[in-house]
């Protein structure tokens, strides 16, 4: 079991410590129906037998390329989504299985912040009623301690008392971004989702973000797993990295080290097509050919075969492992000790 | 006397660096751009005076609302009816003529032919109706008169030229049966069918994967060189206009702040929006060595109806004094750098002769 697992022997150090939150053999399968009985065909390989372990007060980054199911494991671990196999530990206790009831006092300790301001707030809402009803949900019946409590969430996000009355519409992107992550902190959660929190945020207003993230990272001890594509913004925020491609985890390090050494030709090419904002630097890019294939039909053995250019014929055969190639620097690549 | 001398030699030297003035494929003078809205008018584009040289990239960086679409839009007549239209300055287009006095029937000869676009949405900019090589071959017709084969010839040719693997048969695709990065690459063989003088990108990325964005900008900077054609690159992302441009301009709040090439901007930025931009980037370098707080730029883009008064960044200005806000700074070319052709619109960087 724990071999199965890059994070057990990752976190050797502190042995005594569980997870906060460990994951084993995640799938999760689309069925695609087509034909006169509506026979499943094919299935969409969003999540394809992922594990990995976030710690009390850590950051893990989680970053890859659209398709690549970033966004559907992000969605599966909050339970938005059913798992089609494998487990969720969240503090020892299987959550993938919970029926809605059962999963109650979890929702409380796993929240998730969208990536759209715009389409995740309810627009005939106003902010105070918004930040009211997980609180009304979750049982604070005495309506002063209700208001006051969404009165100190305003304030620990950076908003105003005066935004209490306001609908939506009247915030910018920044404070609304805000406002959804007042709504995933008023029941004080354990673990927050933060699925692509600043995509859709301009550069002056995504750094106002971030900080405030890390902010509340420190003051309430959250963890977060941070999903973006933007590899920068998934390094400076991030204790450690997975890098995901075609519904696997195909390389996890902490993130220094994985800025500094760089095994799976995936991430190498993800790192050299990183723009660097600087001229003066004239970049070795690694540009790769062609496009993410479909998850639909993924490529046999290693799903990188298709755009790699290390690939040889047993790499479209078998598939590789996650193995953990140093300590704590976990690689899914069976020619790892050919290329490095 | 001395003075003066002093000036004009760098005047001189200015134009050697910016190069020959012969070379200048697009003149902008102080364009106005105004859009007419329900609470009032917004001057989204508010005296903008820049040039393009042949074969050069200018890149335009600024946040939304900035005023960097409405420019592109402006020069290529395209702004929203019947709202927009421009209120001022002068567009001149080499060997064409002043763009802002332009019918809409001349600017229909000049679009595609002189000057083409391409835009953030690749699937929302083709129609989704008509297979891709149809909305080709409808571009070749409309500025040159060839026949059926001849036509579908020469979009295949293109196809060809923007890396589109199996031209042939992918001449007969629609557009959601082509990826993200391909339906870019459709777009720009459409935007460089009639080789035009200038290809103008909205954030020609944004839409797409990293590993995509490397293919499309190495394929924009192959194509300008091939074809010969400049680029205005608008874009938010400081790294795309590391990696492209030559000269850049910041805009903030409809007007420029800030104008250098692009090594001058990123190793000495002078605006403070400038320079709080540079700044909120998180870089890779920044996370060893453990965790280290973002700079930002404290508070919103203020609203194009509402601005403050003075300069326009005053209510975000980590350096603001009592002067900024009183009155709008000009841009203009501060002392210490002269030579280089820069501009800054920041009291802070004022000429001392100009104190009067």
């Amino acid at each position: 079991m724990a071999d199965s697992n890059p994070n057990i022997t990752a976190n050797d150090a502190t042995p005594t410590i569980a997870p906060l939150l460990e994951v084993r053999g995640l799938k999760r399968h689309f069925p695609l129906k087509s034909g006169l009985f509506q026979q499943q065909k094919q299935a969409v390989l969003a999540v394809d037998g992922v594990d990995l372990t976030i710690n009390s007060g850590e950051t893990l980054g989680l970053v890859g390329e659209s398709g690549c199911g970033k966004s559907t494991l992000g969605r599966v671990i909050v339970r938005l989504d059913e798992p089609t196999a494998g487990e969720i530990l969240f503090e020892g206790t299987d959550i993938a299985t919970l029926n809605d009831e059962q999963l109650q006092p979890f929702r409380r300790q796993i929240q998730i912040v969208f990536q759209n301001p715009f389409s995740s707030l309810n627009p005939r809402l106003t902010a105070g009623n918004m930040l009211n009803e997980p609180l009304k949900l979750h049982g604070i019946r005495n309506k002063d301690a209700r208001h006051k409590r969404v009165y100190e969430l305003l304030d620990l996000v950076g908003l105003q008392a005066e935004h209490y009355h306001r609908y939506p519409h009247e915030f910018s992107g920044g404070q609304r971004q805000r406002l959804g992550i007042a709504r995933a902190l008023a029941l004080n959660p354990k673990l927050i989702v933060c699925d692509e929190p600043v995509s859709a945020l301009d550069v002056s207003i995504q750094s106002q973000i971030l900080n405030l993230l890390q902010d509340l990272q420190d003051d309430f001890g959250l963890s977060y797993l941070f999903i973006s594509h933007d590899l920068s913004v998934v390094e400076h925020m991030s204790d450690r990295v997975a890098v995901m491609y075609l519904g696997r985890i195909v390389e996890l390090a902490s993130a220094a080290d994985l800025y500094k050494n760089t095994y799976h030709p995936y991430t190498r090419a993800l790192m050299s097509a990183l723009l660097v904002p600087d001229p003066t630097i004239e970049s070795t890019e690694i540009i790769l050919e062609g496009n993410v294939p479909s998850p639909v039909d993924p490529p046999p053995g290693c799903h990188f075969t298709t755009r790699c250019p290390f690939a040889t014929e047993t790499c479209s055969t078998t598939t590789p492992q996650l193995k953990e190639h140093e300590p704590g620097h976990w690689v899914r690549c069976s020619r790892i000790d050919d290329i490095s | 006397m001395g003075k003066l001398t002093i000036a004009a030699v760098a005047e001189i030297s200015d134009n050697q660096h910016v190069g020959n003035p012969s070379d200048v494929v697009l003149r902008i003078e102080g364009l106005r751009t105004e859009l007419r809205v329900e609470q009032g008018v917004i001057k989204a584009v508010d005296d903008v005076s820049f040039t393009l040289h042949r074969g050069d990239t200018l890149g335009i960086v600024g946040e939304s609302g900035c005023g960097k679409s409405m420019t592109a839009l402006s020069i290529m007549g395209l702004l929203p009816r019947p709202i927009g239209k421009i209120a001022g300055g002068s567009i001149e287009l080499e060997g064409v003529g002043n763009l802002a006095d332009f019918s809409d029937k001349q600017m229909r000869d000049v679009r595609g032919n002189q000057m083409s676009m391409i835009f953030q949405e690749p699937m929302t900019s083709l129609n989704p109706v008509f297979t891709v090589g149809y909305q080709i071959c409808e571009a070749i017709n409309i500025h040159h008169r060839l026949s059926k084969t001849a036509a579908k010839a020469r979009a295949i040719e293109m196809l060809e030229l923007v890396g589109i693997p199996v031209p042939v048969s992918r001449f007969d695709n629609y557009p959601h049966q082509l990826s993200g990065g391909m339906r870019q690459r459709i777009m720009i063989a459409m935007a460089l069918v009639g080789r035009p003088k200038i290809m103008l990108a909205d954030e020609p990325t944004t839409a797409l994967d990293v590993t995509i964005q490397a293919q499309i900008l190495k394929l924009m900077n192959t194509l300008k060189s091939e074809i010969g054609t400049s680029i205005l690159l608008i874009t938010h992302d400081l790294g795309v206009i590391a990696k492209m441009a030559k000269r850049v301009l910041v805009m903030y709040a409809g007007v420029v702040v800030e104008e250098a090439d692009v090594r001058d901007l990123f190793a000495k930025p002078m605006h403070p929006y400038t320079v709080g931009l540079l700044q909120s980037i998180p870089t890779a370098e920044h996370a060893i060595g453990g965790r280290r707080r973002l700079h930002s730029i404290r508070g919103v883009v203020p609203s194009m109806l509402a601005l403050p008064r003075g300069c326009r960044f005053c209510d975000r200005c980590p350096d603001v004094h009592e002067r900024c806000h009183q009155s709008e700074p000009p841009l203009i070319s501060p002392d210490s750098d002269r030579r280089s052709g820069r501009k800054v619109r920041c009291w802070l960087h004022e000429a001392p002769q100009n104190h009067g």
